[in-house]
C-alpha cells in the first residue's frame, strides 16, 4: 500500500523527482557502506587513530546535516555544541568521573539543553539573522572558554583527561584500536537513531518545512516547534561527537569551539552532499584523508585548495559527491533503458 | 577620569569610522543584491597590502598609497563581480555563504603565500604621529585624521546618493530592482559599479586601518563579525544606519577592552546577539 502511493507520487513528479515516502528499510548499499569501516579496521591497522577521527567528524557532520540539510537552517556556529559536549566529557573526566559511556550521555544532555535554549533565538528571523545568531553564539562560547581558563585551561586546552576502560574491560591504547571500535559502535548507534528520526513522520514534516515554510502551518504543522526540536537533536548529536573526541584523544582543545571548525564542517557536508545523511560521513572521510595528505605537503596550499573547492562546488557541482553519483546513476539508468 | 572617558570615546569613534568605511560597501551590496558576502574583508586586506608594499618596496609616501589602494581593490571587486559573484545573486543564502567563505580561505592562503603570516608594519609619516593636547585631553593625531577623512567621505557618499544620476539609479535599484530595470536603468551595470565602489572603499579602509586594526592574512576572518554586525544592525541600503551602528560598535568595543579586559570580545558578541534578537528584521533592506 505504502509503496503503491509512493509510486503514484513518483509517477506524478517524474522518475527523477526527489520524493520518497518514509521508508525505514536498510538498503543493500547502506549495509555495504557500514562494512567499509570494519574492513578498514583490519586493512589499515596503522591508521586506526585517523579512522576514529573520521568516524567522529562524520557523526558531527551528520548532526549538522539534520540542522542544515533537513531543517534548512544555515548555521555558522555548530561547533558550539561539539565544544560543549567535548568540554562536558573532558571536565567530568578531569574531576573524577572517568566512566566513558555515562560521560557520553551527560555530554549529550548538556549539549541538548544548550541547543534547546539557543534554538529559540535561531528559529526567529530569516536566513541572514540565523546565520549571524549562530555565528555570534559560537564566538561567544569560544570567548567564554578562552577567558574562563581556570576551568577550561584557556588556549592551552584541557589536559589531564583520564578515561577508565570501557565497560571496565577495554582500556584506551596508543594505537587507537579501542578508540576506533568505541567510536564506530557509538557513531553507528547514534546514526541508527538519527536515521530513524529522519525517516519518521516528524522528519518528513521538518523536510516539508524546509521545502515550503509558508504552507506547512496551513496543514497544521507547528513550524517553530518542529524546527526547535530538530535543532536540539542536532545539538545533542554534535555533543556526543564532541564527547567522543574528548574521550578518545584524552584532551580538549579550544579549537573544538572555533569558527574554523564550524566552517570546515560546512565544507565537509556540502562536499559529501547535504540532506542525505550519508553525505556528512562521506564528506568527512574525503576531507580528512585529503587534509592528512595535502597539509603534509604544505598547510597554506591546503587552505587555498579548500577555498577553491568550495567555490567550484557552489558554482558547478551542486549536491556534492553523493549528488554527483546520483546524477551519474540517473543518467546511466536512462541510457540503458 | 573624565579625560579618560573622553579619550576612550574618541578612540572608539575613530575605530568606528574605520569600520564604517570598510563595511559601507557591504551594506550596499547586501541591500542591492541581497548577497551575503562574507569575503568583504578580503578587499580591505588587499588595500592594506597594496599600501604596505608600495611604502616598503617602492617608497611611495603613505598618503599617495591610499588612492592606489582604493583603485586596486575596486578593480579586483569589479573583476570578481563580473566573473563570479553575479552568478550567485539568485542563489540561496547557503550557497552565497559557502562561496564567500571559499573566497576568504583562498585570500588568506594567497596573502600568506606572498607576504608571510606575520603582522605587517606600517610607519606613518611624522606629521600623522604623536598627540595633540586639546582641552586637557591627549588625542592621537592619526585618529583625528581618520575621523576627518571618514567624515569627508561620508558626506561625499551621501551627496552622491542623493544628488547624482548614479545615486538615484542605486536607490531605485535597491528599492525595486525589477521596476528599476523596467524603467530602463541598466541594473547589472549599477550592481557592478556599486560592488566596485564598495570594494574600493573597503580597500581604502584597509589601508587607513593598518595602524589601528593591524594587517595579517587572517584579517578577513578576524573582522568579519564586525563588518556583518555593522550591516545587520545598521540596516542595508542607507548611509546613516551603518554609520551610527559602526560608531556605537567602535565605542563599545574600545570601552569594553579598556574597562573590562577580562571579558574580552565577549561584549561585542553579546551585543550582536542581543541586537539581532531585538531587531530580527533590521537585517532586511530599507524599511521605513
Amino acid at each position: 500500500m505504502a509503496t503503491a502511493s509512493a509510486d503514484a507520487i513518483r509517477a506524478r513528479h517524474g522518475a527523477g523527482a526527489d520524493v520518497a515516502l518514509p521508508d525505514d528499510r536498510w538498503r543493500r548499499l547502506e549495509v555495504a557502506f557500514w562494512l567499509i569501516p570494519i574492513v578498514a579496521f583490519f586493512a589499515f591497522p596503522s591508521y586506526r587513530v585517523l579512522g576514529s577521527q573520521i568516524l567522529i567528524t562524520g557523526l558531527f557532520a551528520v548532526s549538522l546535516d539534520l540542522v542544515l540539510g533537513y531543517a534548512g537552517i544555515v548555521s555558522l556556529g555548530h561547533a558550539a555544541f561539539f565544544g560543549v559536549g567535548a568540554y562536558t566529557a573532558g571536565l567530568l573526566a578531569v574531576h573524577g568521573w572517568h566512566e566513558p559511556i555515562s560521560g557520553l550521555f551527560v555530554a549529550a544532555i548538556v549539549a541538548a539543553i544548550v541547543g534547546y535554549l539557543v534554538s529559540f533565538l535561531v528559529v526567529r528571523g530569516g536566513d541572514l539573522t540565523r546565520l549571524m545568531v549562530t555565528l555570534g553564539i559560537g564566538l561567544m562560547l569560544w570567548e567564554v572558554a578562552n577567558k574562563a581558563a581556570f576551568i577550561t585551561g584557556g588556549v592551552d586546552g584541557l589536559s589531564g583527561v583520564t578515561i577508565a576502560p570501557i565497560l571496565g574491560v577495554f582500556a584506551f591504547d596508543i594505537r587507537g584500536t579501542t578508540a576506533f571500535v568505541y567510536s564506530l559502535v557509538v557513531v553507528f548507534a547514534v546514526f541508527v537513531v538519527l536515521r530513524r528520526i529522519v525517516h519518521s513522520p516528524f522528519g518528513l514534516s521538518v523536510r516539508g518545512i524546509r521545502e515550503g515554510g509558508k504552507r506547512m502551518p496551513a496543514i497544521g504543522a507547528p513550524v517553530a516547534k518542529r524546527l526547535r526540536t530538530m535543532f536540539t537533536i542536532g545539538a545533542a548529536a554534535a555533543g556526543i561527537a564532541g564527547a567522543l573526541i574528548a574521550q578518545t584523544t584524552q584532551f580538549v582543545g579550544i579549537d573544538t569551539l572555533g569558527f574554523s571548525r564550524s566552517a570546515e564542517l560546512l565544507i565537509m557536508l556540502v562536499l559529501g552532499g547535504a540532506g542525505r545523511l550519508y553525505g556528512g560521513l562521506v564528506g568527512a572521510a574525503v576531507f580528512i584523508v585529503a587534509q592528512d595528505y595535502l597539509s603534509g605537503i604544505d598547510p597554506v596550499y591546503w587552505e587555498f585548495w579548500i577555498g577553491f573547492l568550495l567555490v567550484v562546488i557552489v558554482l558547478f557541482a551542486h549536491g556534492g559527491i553523493l549528488g554527483g553519483l546520483d546524477a551519474l546513476r540517473a543518467r546511466f539508468a536512462r541510457g540503458t533503458r | 577620569m573624565i579625560g579618560n572617558v573622553i579619550g576612550v570615546l574618541f578612540d572608539g569613534l575613530a575605530y568606528g569610522s574605520l569600520l564604517f568605511i570598510i563595511a559601507v560597501g557591504l551594506s550596499v551590496t547586501l541591500g542591492l543584491m541581497n548577497f551575503v558576502n562574507l569575503a568583504h574583508g578580503a578587499f580591505a586586506m588587499l588595500g592594506g597590502y597594496v599600501c604596505v608594499m608600495l611604502m616598503t618596496r617602492a617608497g611611495v609616501p603613505f598618503l599617495a598609497t591610499l588612492p592606489i589602494a582604493f583603485v586596486a581593490a575596486a578593480v579586483a571587486g569589479l573583476v570578481l563581480e563580473r566573473l563570479l559573484y553575479r552568478h550567485l545573486y539568485k542563489a540561496n543564502p547557503l550557497d552565497q555563504v559557502l562561496f564567500s567563505i571559499g573566497i576568504v580561505f583562498m585570500s588568506i592562503a594567497i596573502a600568506t603565500y606572498f607576504f608571510g603570516a606575520s603582522q605587517q608594519p606600517v610607519s606613518l609619516p611624522s606629521y600623522l604621529r604623536g598627540q595633540v593636547h586639546v582641552a586637557g585631553v591627549d588625542l592621537g593625531v592619526y585618529r583625528i585624521f581618520l575621523i576627518v577623512v571618514v567624515a569627508v567621505l561620508t558626506l561625499a557618499l551621501q551627496y552622491m546618493l542623493d544628488h547624482t544620476r548614479f545615486g538615484s539609479q542605486v536607490r531605485a535599484s535597491v528599492d525595486n530592482a525589477t521596476a528599476a530595470a523596467g524603467l530602463g536603468i541598466n541594473v547589472n551595470r549599477v550592481f557592478a559599479l556599486t560592488f566596485a565602489l564598495g570594494s574600493g572603499l573597503a580597500g581604502l579602509g584597509g589601508g587607513l586601518g593598518i595602524d589601528v586594526l593591524g594587517l595579517d592574512p587572517t584579517f578577513p576572518l578576524k573582522y568579519m563579525v564586525y563588518f556583518l554586525l555593522v550591516v545587520s544592525v545598521g540596516g542595508s541600503g542607507t548611509i546613516k544606519g551603518p554609520l551610527i551602528a559602526a560608531l556605537i560598535l567602535g565605542v563599545f568595543d574600545v570601552a569594553g577592552k579598556y574597562y573590562v579586559p577580562q571579558v574580552g570580545a565577549f561584549v561585542i558578541y553579546a551585543l550582536m546577539v542581543l541586537l539581532l534578537i531585538i531587531f530580527p528584521a533590521g537585517l532586511y533592506g530599507r524599511r521605513t
